[in-house]
């Protein structure tokens, strides 16, 4: 089928490329950032998501099914920009897909939507609420984007739209908001407390859009790959150091001294976990890990 | 760290039936180095401190779902910790249960961070239902802080319990399992709670025994399983119907008590058979 990747420039979004040409479908790229040596199967299209060349991309090539993951995840984007970006991005992947007749709609999400507090449930489901815009303030954007993708859902009954929530991913690429958490000179960590971290392979993450991409599922779905797995042996096993601190020196330490630079709101997600329960995504589409919790951490450390 | 744990904690934990991963590590974050330590403080606690009898460990059924629910005894939960114990020692094989917790702890550090690698959770119907359909074991003290929090005035007389845990143990076609703790009351009795000092941490009350310091006094203890009572039915019968099957469980608790407190000669203010029949809807106590 033809498939347009909205944001094929980013780490996951080339290795979904790929894997969509090795499963023998014709991939149409837009992307704002380049792709210097994109496979020449793809054909690229550097546009911004929210302007016209990418409307007429959808009016002209009628692909099958858009895959969208556009949307900007790093905190170094001015609040206001990761907005614009994020929700009105969203809202025109999916306006165009109902306007010009596309089969299937697929939003890349991320599980930490259901953020982090005292009292989330390990193993969310997918009728937890997004409890994200209270933990993590900085993360409203995301939320925001992943409702609005999820109202599709009604607002469109006859466009098949897949909400995919995705735990981290890590592998060999090193990208990605835990891989650039953890490659930090060091890695913070908060007194008595060693919250699990949910992550999956990367290539399993690619193994999980394709799954959605293949069969179609309709609705909003958590994707988790292995067992979750507490920071400071995550830290262990990938051989990153981790310094352990008082809270109260957290927001203060931030970008300083080796330690990541992250938004006050992340404290929670260094103090409790958010684990999610991906089985409805397994049982509509049969996707199933190929990778462990310990191969994942060991593909991050030793990759060059 | 290892000289300090008995063999008898090691040969156990070989034999508990978790799925650990390569790192000691099962699903929901249990790990066996945790449970090393903490279950090595708690069987000197069970040996050495409380001397802790335990009569009907065979009613626990060796695999599969099932909720022990018990009275709580004394002013600070040594009783969870010693039916943790009883079940790892006693029990063949060694089994390890879930203790649902107040909310409160998590928000403590090094208390959160320990109560979750050692498995026990915050006592959110969500983490009840799935350990269940796991087919784990959970320990459950329907009265909460209510039982914990009562003064030395109420020993062994049994709270308000909630609903909650009823609803789930049919929901989920769980056997509940009743059992009795003796001698917690006089472990940690309270006098009076400190109204500030609980505000100040957060806790929900701060005991004050005659010893002052809220440390557990070496009292012999004692606990009682019975046999399990199993209920019928899909967790959306009326409030009535509800209400009678948690008074059937709070009988057997009490008629455990009972027996338990006469064996050992424990006088006791009001009997725990009079305190059955306060059962009140509305509010999820599990």
């Amino acid at each position: 089928m033809k498939v347009l990747i909205a944001g094929i420039s980013g780490a996951l979004g080339r290795m979904v490329a790929e894997r969509c040409i090795a499963h023998g479908h014709q991939v149409i790229g837009l992307d704002k950032r380049p792709w210097p040596d994109a496979p020449k199967a793809v054909e690229m299209h550097y546009a911004d998501i929210r302007k016209r060349p990418a409307e007429d991309l959808f009016r002209t090539q009628h692909p099958d099914a858009a895959i969208h993951m556009a949307t900007v995840t790093h905190f170094t984007t001015p609040f206001e920009e990761r907005y614009r970006i994020n929700l009105n991005g969203t809202r025109a992947i999916f306006d165009h897909c109902h306007e010009y007749g596309v089969k299937h709609a697929i939003f890349v999400g991320r599980h930490t939507v259901y953020g982090a507090a005292p009292d989330t449930p390990l193993y969310c489901t997918e009728s937890e609420p997004p409890l994200a815009v209270s933990t993590f303030p900085e993360l409203s954007d995301l939320v925001a984007a992943d409702l609005f993708a999820g109202s599709a859902l009604w607002r469109w009954p006859d466009l098949k739209t897949t909400v995919m929530r995705l735990v981290y991913t890590l592998g060999p690429t090193r990208r990605g908001t835990l891989a650039a958490f953890l490659a930090a000179r060091r890695v913070p960590m908060i007194l008595g407390f060693d919250p699990l971290y949910h992550f999956m392979h990367e290539q399993d993450a690619v193994t999980a859009v394709m799954a959605a991409l293949e069969n179609r599922p309709h609705g909003i779905f958590n994707v988790a790959g292995p067992q979750p797995v507490p920071l400071s042996l995550l830290c262990k096993v990938t051989g990153r150091p981790s310094v352990t601190l008082p809270e109260p020196l957290f927001a203060s330490v931030s970008g300083k001294f080796g330690f990541p630079k992250l938004p006050p709101g992340a404290v929670n997600h260094v103090k409790y976990p958010v684990v999610v329960d991906g089985s409805a995504f397994t049982k509509a589409t049969g996707f199933k890990h190929d990778f462990d919790e310990v191969r994942t951490m060991e593909s991050f450390r030793w990759a060059q | 760290m290892s000289l300090f744990v008995p063999s008898e904690v090691d040969e156990r934990l070989a034999r508990l039936e978790l799925p650990f991963n390569k790192y000691g590590l099962d699903p929901y974050g249990i790990s066996r180095d945790h449970l090393r330590i903490a279950y090595a403080a708690v069987t000197w606690m069970y040996r050495h401190y409380f001397r802790v009898r335990t009569y009907g460990i065979d009613y626990v059924p060796a695999r599969g779902r099932a909720m022990l629910i018990g009275n709580h005894s004394g002013s600070l939960p040594v009783d969870g910790g010693m039916v943790l114990a009883s079940l790892f020692l006693e029990h063949d094989p060694p089994r390890h249960a879930h203790g649902m917790v107040e909310k409160f702890a998590q928000l403590w550090p090094i208390v959160s961070q320990w109560f979750c690698r050692v498995g026990q959770f915050t006592g959110l119907p969500e983490h009840a239902t799935r350990l269940l359909e796991d087919e784990r074991m959970l320990m459950v003290f329907p009265e909460g802080v209510r039982g914990t929090g009562k003064l030395y005035s109420k020993r062994y007389s049994l709270q308000r319990f909630g609903t909650g845990f009823m609803r789930l143990a049919l929901r989920t076609h769980s056997p509940i399992i009743p059992f009795a703790f003796i001698g917690g009351e006089e472990a940690v009795p309270a006098m009076f709670h400190l109204k500030t000092l609980a505000k100040l941490t957060g806790a929900p009350y701060w005991p004050v025994p005659p010893h002052l310091v809220p440390v557990p006094l070496p009292v012999q203890c004692d606990i009682h399983y019975g046999p399990a009572l199993i209920f019928e039915g899909d967790g959306t019968e009326s409030d009535e119907i509800i209400e009678d099957y948690v008074r059937t469980v709070k009988r057997a608790i009490a008629e455990l008590i009972v027996f338990g407190t006469n064996q050992r000669g424990i006088s006791v203010p009001v009997s725990p058979l009079e305190t059955i029949g306060d059962v009140e809807r509305g509010e999820e106590g599990a």
